[in-house]
């Protein structure tokens, strides 16, 4: 209870107490009240909610391919195939590593100059001169969202193979009797009985692309001119690069109301998929 | 509005939590030791992995501090340095670091918050009298003094010989920036290199540099005498449309608005662009055959001039500061007089130049491998542009570094692209 308290209520009502008076130095002595107009500064101000428009853009497009792709992923390690241990170590490589190796690993192969991809692109003709992956705003932001769904889409195929494995042979096997193909099978049962994970999924990973920090730090720092400055980012800015801190913690809360809004519409969603028990 | 002191704000997370629980976890202001060094003391320095001195010869030059003071240890920190201002903050209120190294953008911020300790009084007169003008202005807020330079300098301009000489240009047409985007449709024109220039203008403060150098060139100024954004008009406006052209004319490499300079730096060695602003340490790299492939081509000059007749470089001077919130002020003072001394300094004249005037009088600077490179930064000291010496630099930064990349990335008219920027700028200044 104390270690929860030390690393989680006592920031969280620090950030809070922080938000509402006027912070602008690490080591400000005396501080003025200022109520809301921290929050007000905030929500009146056109960037901070080009950066929230940024963030929701990367939330639902990196956690939309995590979800596909894993869906997929978790349908093929569920079949009986020979090496499958080897299948499943390896999907779980890329969300065994920390993202920070993982976002440099990346920002070298995206590299304009020197990047892997545009070599091997190169070589096998498929390119005739070296790409700027990330040279445009828009386009950095979907890349930066692609980077982060490569990085989790195994959590996400875990565990929805976990559920998957769940899901009695029999109830595959009295369906294709009754004459379902596979890909029949697999949109009347297997989605359907997913549908819990699926949500679980869904909550856990918007909270996290919401947040997202460290792969834009590494990768873009918030450019191209302001692609990829979501609202974490944002908020790191406004904080330890400006000093800015009451700002900073204004933003930081307005994140998590806008991360507890979102988790409600997705518990909402949960209890009406298990008939209001959940 | 109610004023509440820090104790008070630290507490009410407590209330707001749980009473008392944790009552010793309070973050302390600024404590100030006794300030003496008597008995061994450890002290903990902040400084940057990239650029100027290598890590090791930073902890070639602290085994020589630990020979001279056998008392004082020093346990060293290596950060990009983007993350180095950052890491000053965070760490102050914990009393961190003893020692820091920081930007000449930052005396400003970092002096007005109360991070750093006022040394004006521990100066000598001999130091003031040698150590290179410029340079002081990395470590002087308000006519006081936090800190002693360290590294000096502006960003120098360098051009491949080798690649001019196939193109047929001369180089007296790097005198002028007209001339060198003669030269760049030459050597483009003449297919010596695809992209002739190349630029650090990721969205970072790299760029601010290079921009910098230009506004100054075409006679703009970041802030005119009253305070108030100027780099909208002018020269600061005729800067970035120059810039935007050469991106248009497939002069600049592409990639420039994504590189920092330790890139250019790669590409130039590699011999993919014939022209750069970068730091001294690209000069010696390019002298090394295990990283360049254009040995004894690269040439450092002074910046060449815009229409106005000027050529600054931007003042990308660093300095050595003592915290405020260091326990041991006076070892951490030895520890920096220790580093920026001009002894220690001409042991490491091939990684950068001595803060020190009389220093480059020293053989090792007039007769050795730096030779050229000697004279064109002390050429290049008379003039440096500085950066906005305001407490919200970086915030400042920020706004022009957007301004400028949505011209350049985003396709925004650069004076729409700058005026945006400037109304934000005077928007942070006027608080």
């Amino acid at each position: 209870m104390i270690v929860v308290f030390g690393v989680v209520l006592y920031p969280m009502g620090r950030t809070l107490v922080l938000s509402l008076v006027d912070a602008t130095s690490a080591l400000q002595t005396e501080f003025t009240f200022s109520g809301l107009s921290n929050y007000t500064a905030l929500l009146s101000n056109s960037e901070f909610w080009a950066t929230v428009w940024r963030t929701a853009v990367f939330t639902v497009f990196s956690t939309a391919v995590e979800l596909v792709v894993g869906l997929l992923l978790a349908q093929f390690l569920n079949q009986r195939i020979r090496g499958q241990w080897f299948f499943r170590s390896l999907v779980v490589l890329a969300w065994a590593l920390p993202t920070i190796v993982s976002a440099n690993m990346w920002r070298w192969i995206l590299h304009p100059e020197y990047g892997a991809l545009n070599g091997l692109l190169m070589h096998l003709g498929l390119l005739d001169s070296y790409k700027d992956w990330i040279g445009g705003p828009t386009q950095a932001l979907f890349v930066v969202a692609l980077v982060d769904a490569w990085k989790t889409t195994p959590l996400v195929a875990i565990l929805l193979l976990a559920s998957m494995q769940t899901i009695g042979d029999d109830v595959y096997e009295a369906a294709a009797m009754d004459g379902a193909g596979a890909v029949r099978r697999f949109l009347s049962i297997t989605i359907p009985m997913l549908k819990p994970a699926i949500a679980v999924v869904l909550v856990l990973r918007t909270i996290e692309a919401f947040k997202v920090f460290d792969i834009i730090y590494i990768m873009t720092r918030g450019g191209p001119d302001s692609g990829t400055t979501t609202i974490a980012f944002y908020t790191y800015l406004q904080a330890f690069s400006n000093q800015e801190f009451s700002l900073g913690s204004a933003a930081a809360y307005l994140t998590v109301l806008f991360i507890f809004v979102l988790s409600l519409v997705y518990l909402r969603m949960l209890r009406t998929d298990s008939g209001g028990t959940a | 509005m109610h004023s509440i002191s820090r104790r008070r704000l630290l507490s009410l997370p407590l209330v707001l939590g749980a009473a008392a629980v944790l009552p010793g976890c309070a973050v302390s202001g600024p404590s100030r030791g006794s300030g003496g060094s008597s008995g061994p003391v450890t002290l903990n320095a902040l400084f940057m992995k990239q650029a100027s001195y290598s890590e090791d010869d930073i902890r070639g030059m602290l085994a020589a501090f630990r020979k001279a003071h056998p008392d004082i240890t020093v346990q060293p920190t290596f950060v990009a340095y983007e993350a180095l201002h950052d890491k000053i903050v965070i760490s102050a209120p914990a009393g961190t670091y003893d020692v820091v190294l920081i930007d000449c953008i930052w005396p400003a911020e970092l002096a007005s918050k109360n991070m750093l300790l006022d040394v004006t009084d521990r100066y000598q007169q001999a130091w003031l009298d040698d150590i290179l003008p410029g340079t002081l202005g990395s470590v002087t807020y308000k006519d006081r003094k936090y800190g002693m330079p360290w590294i000096p300098g502006g960003k120098l301009f360098f051009y491949n010989t080798r690649m001019l000489k196939d193109a047929g240009v001369d180089e007296s047409a790097m005198a002028t920036w007209d001339g060198v985007l003669e030269a760049a449709r030459t050597l483009k024109a003449k297919k010596v290199v695809e992209h002739p220039l190349v630029w650090s203008w990721a969205h970072a403060e790299a760029m601010i540099c290079d921009y910098a150098q230009l506004l100054g060139a075409f006679g703009g100024r970041f802030l005119d005498d009253a305070g108030k954004a100027a780099f909208h008009q002018g020269g600061g406006l005729q800067a970035l449309e120059w810039m935007k052209r050469t991106l248009d004319e497939g002069l600049s490499a592409p990639s420039s608005t994504k590189l920092l300079e330790d890139d250019v730096k790669k590409v130039v060695v590699q011999g993919d662009a014939a022209i750069a602003l970068n730091w001294d340490y690209m000069y010696s790299e390019s002298n090394d055959p295990k990283q360049s492939k254009i040995v004894g081509e690269l040439k450092p000059a002074v910046s060449p001039k815009g229409p106005g007749g000027q050529g600054p470089a931007v003042d990308g001077s660093m300095g050595l500061s003592v915290t405020a919130t260091s326990k041991h002020p006076d070892a951490a003072w030895q520890l920096v007089a220790f580093l920026c001394g001009k002894e220690n300094q001409l042991q490491y004249v091939e990684r950068s130049l001595p803060v020190w005037d009389s220093a480059y009088e020293d053989p090792k600077l007039t007769g050795g491998a730096q030779a050229p490179l000697v004279a064109a930064d002390k050429a290049q000291y008379g003039s440096l542009i500085e950066r906005p010496q305001v407490v919200q630099y970086n915030a400042v930064s920020q706004e022009i570094q957007a301004g400028l990349q949505s011209c350049l990335v985003g396709g925004t008219p650069a004076a729409q692209a700058l005026s945006d920027a400037a109304a934000k700028v005077n928007h942070i200044i006027g608080g």
